[in-house]
């Protein structure tokens, strides 16, 4: 049961995370069409976070979605290090999304045949989604890529930038072998070669090489985070905070 | 045909509520007008997205955080609508944007005011949407086809939001002695920015006349400035808090409520640039279209790739 709340509580905080980052470029975007794109997909990402908080305040007990994200500290949020990553420039912020969905296409669609009930409907609601978020970043992908050198050689910092946190999404944690083995979670060393294979695909028409031998940080799924993460839940709890006992 | 008859079929089919549309004879400072009209509202759109998106990350609630950024997003729409309905008017964006960011065109001055605290965001969507919708009511009958049809789409939207608003603020109405506190507050900061939104007296306007000939305009600036003193005044009560204008009085002669003198002095210092945040909003939006050049560049230059590539498959 420990596992499964654990578990339920990374995607949700994952999601969070990177709605709350796309969020920041909402009135700031490059292009007015792809301010509102962008800022569609952190509403998507906040929906889907707002599912898992709701499942886990369900299976913890007399909480709710907002004690969840709002009163647990930097230890206890279980995202992905990649989400947490800063905005950088466009390219930076496709990029992260083009690799978070990517994942999180695949893991979705092992997760809508979960024998949880209640996770495999959150993830077949959320794929649709997803497989816009995909499309659209990888579009944006390749149209950078091969756009300008300007855009090209953003696009290879991008990459460099962000590379190291691509590793984190397929080493489990340790609350994820049992709800594997009892196959309500995904296995998600299984989805490392897709992913690369996917990838390689659209960095092939992005004229982008794929790096070799690149260092992989990991920690955040446990709870141990760069140091951004700090700051994040201190703008997003602030209000929590600040007025502890409210109604909003 | 002289221009005098062009002149003369363009006022009678204004006259018979015929709408204007963008392939049709127009006398050239209607065009201006329209231009200058639509654009400034395009800008208000994408400015005003700022002061509210100051607070997206520090909404208190995951509903309310997402409620923020629809609405957010919502307003990046209209703008879109708008800035398409100017380019009708044979203006492209780009050029109505650098209007913008070279200080010629302008924006609703209410968004060089400051959010301050969350409640700021309830007042604004409940008051600013508020007056808004008032013009723009008005503006889904102006005589101009793509400007009216535009504000059909976009009343529904705004409507919403100022019930949002509302209803945002009637939470924190009911919460602790803070949260009333807040409420009241932002009330008392918003009230009047949010009546000198309808513009000068109209003793003082100077755009009102041709506008109203034309249709582009309906009603008075100080027709809807009362129209929506006499709502507010009476959802306010709802709330179970106060306007700051002690001289706010029923008046069972006029049918309508009288209220105390706006500070002109005040709305001309920020029109003018010397609001609290005038600065801030304009470089906000200038940052945001430098950054974004070498996006829009790269966009261009991989679709001219493109474009090349399927030519040269065709051939
Ligand atoms: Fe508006
Ligand atoms: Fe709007
Ligand atoms: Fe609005």
């Amino acid at each position: 049961m420990n596992a499964k709340i654990d578990y339920t509580l990374h995607l949700a905080d994952t999601t969070l995370i990177l709605s709350q980052r796309n969020s920041e470029w909402c009135g700031h975007g490059p292009i007015l069409e792809q301010d509102i794109a962008i800022t569609n997909i952190s509403l998507d990402l906040i929906g889907q976070a707002r599912n898992f908080y709701q499942y886990a305040a369900k299976l913890i007990g007399n909480t709710d979605e907002d004690k969840i994200a709002y009163l647990r500290t930097e230890r206890e949020f279980k995202n992905l290090l990649l989400a947490e990553q800063p905005n950088g420039d466009w390219g930076q912020t496709i990029l992260r999304q083009y690799f978070f969905s990517q994942y999180q296409y695949l893991l979705y669609q092992q997760l809508q045949n979960s024998k949880d009930e209640q996770l495999a409907a959150i993830a077949a609601k959320a794929i649709k989604e997803t497989s816009y978020h995909l499309r659209w970043s990888g579009e944006w992908v390749i149209r950078l890529g091969e756009g300008t050198d300007e855009s090209h050689q953003r696009m290879l910092n991008a990459v460099n930038e962000l590379w190291g946190y691509t590793g984190e999404m397929f080493i489990p944690a340790t609350y994820e072998s049992p709800v594997v083995k009892e196959n309500t979670g995904v296995s998600v060393d299984s989805l490392k070669q897709p992913w690369l294979e996917k990838v390689k695909t659209i960095f092939e028409e992005a004229t982008i090489t794929v790096p070799e031998k690149v260092f992989m940080h990991s920690g955040g799924k446990e709870g141990k985070h760069t140091e951004h993460l700090g700051f994040i839940l201190t703008e997003l709890q602030y209000m929590q905070r600040a007025y502890p006992n409210s109604e909003w | 045909m002289p221009v005098q008859n062009f002149e003369k079929i363009f006022q009678e089919k204004i006259d018979n509520e015929i709408k204007i549309e963008p392939k049709d004879w127009m006398p050239d400072a209607y065009r201006k007008t329209n231009i200058r009209q639509i654009s400034q509202h395009a800008h208000s759109e994408i400015v005003g997205m700022l002061p509210e998106g100051n607070w997206i990350s520090r909404a208190p609630s995951l509903k309310r955080k997402a409620i923020l950024l629809a609405k957010v997003q919502d307003e990046a729409g209209h703008g879109l609508y708008l800035y398409s309905a100017c380019e009708t008017l044979g203006i492209s964006r780009e050029e109505t944007i650098n209007d913008l960011h070279s200080g010629k065109a302008k924006y609703s001055s209410i968004f060089n005011y400051p959010t301050l605290t969350w409640a700021d965001i309830g007042a604004i969507g409940w008051l600013v949407d508020g007056a808004a919708i008032m013009n723009q009511v008005m503006l889904t009958r102006t005589s101009y086809g793509p400007y009216a049809r535009a504000m059909v789409r976009i009343c529904k939207e705004e409507s919403f939001h100022q019930r949002q608003g509302f209803e945002s603020l009637l939470v924190l109405s009911k919460g602790t002695k803070e949260q009333r506190e807040m409420c009241q507050d932002a009330i008392n900061r918003w009230w009047w920015p949010a009546l000198m939104m309808f513009g000068p007296k109209d003793s003082e306007s100077t755009n009102s006349d041709q506008g109203m000939k034309w249709k582009i305009k309906r009603k008075s600036n100080d027709e809807l400035r009362q129209n929506f003193i006499d709502m507010i005044t009476e959802q306010v009560k709802v709330l179970g808090m106060t306007l700051p204008d002690d001289k706010l009085k029923w008046n069972e002669e006029r049918k309508h409520y009288d209220f105390g003198e706006i500070n002109w002095d005040e709305f001309w210092n920020v029109v003018k640039g010397n609001g609290p945040c005038n600065k801030q909003r304009l470089q906000a939006r200038k940052d945001a279209w430098d950054k974004g050049t070498w996006v829009r560049e790269a966009a261009a230059a991989h679709a001219e790739k493109r474009k090349s590539k399927s030519n040269q498959q065709a051939a």
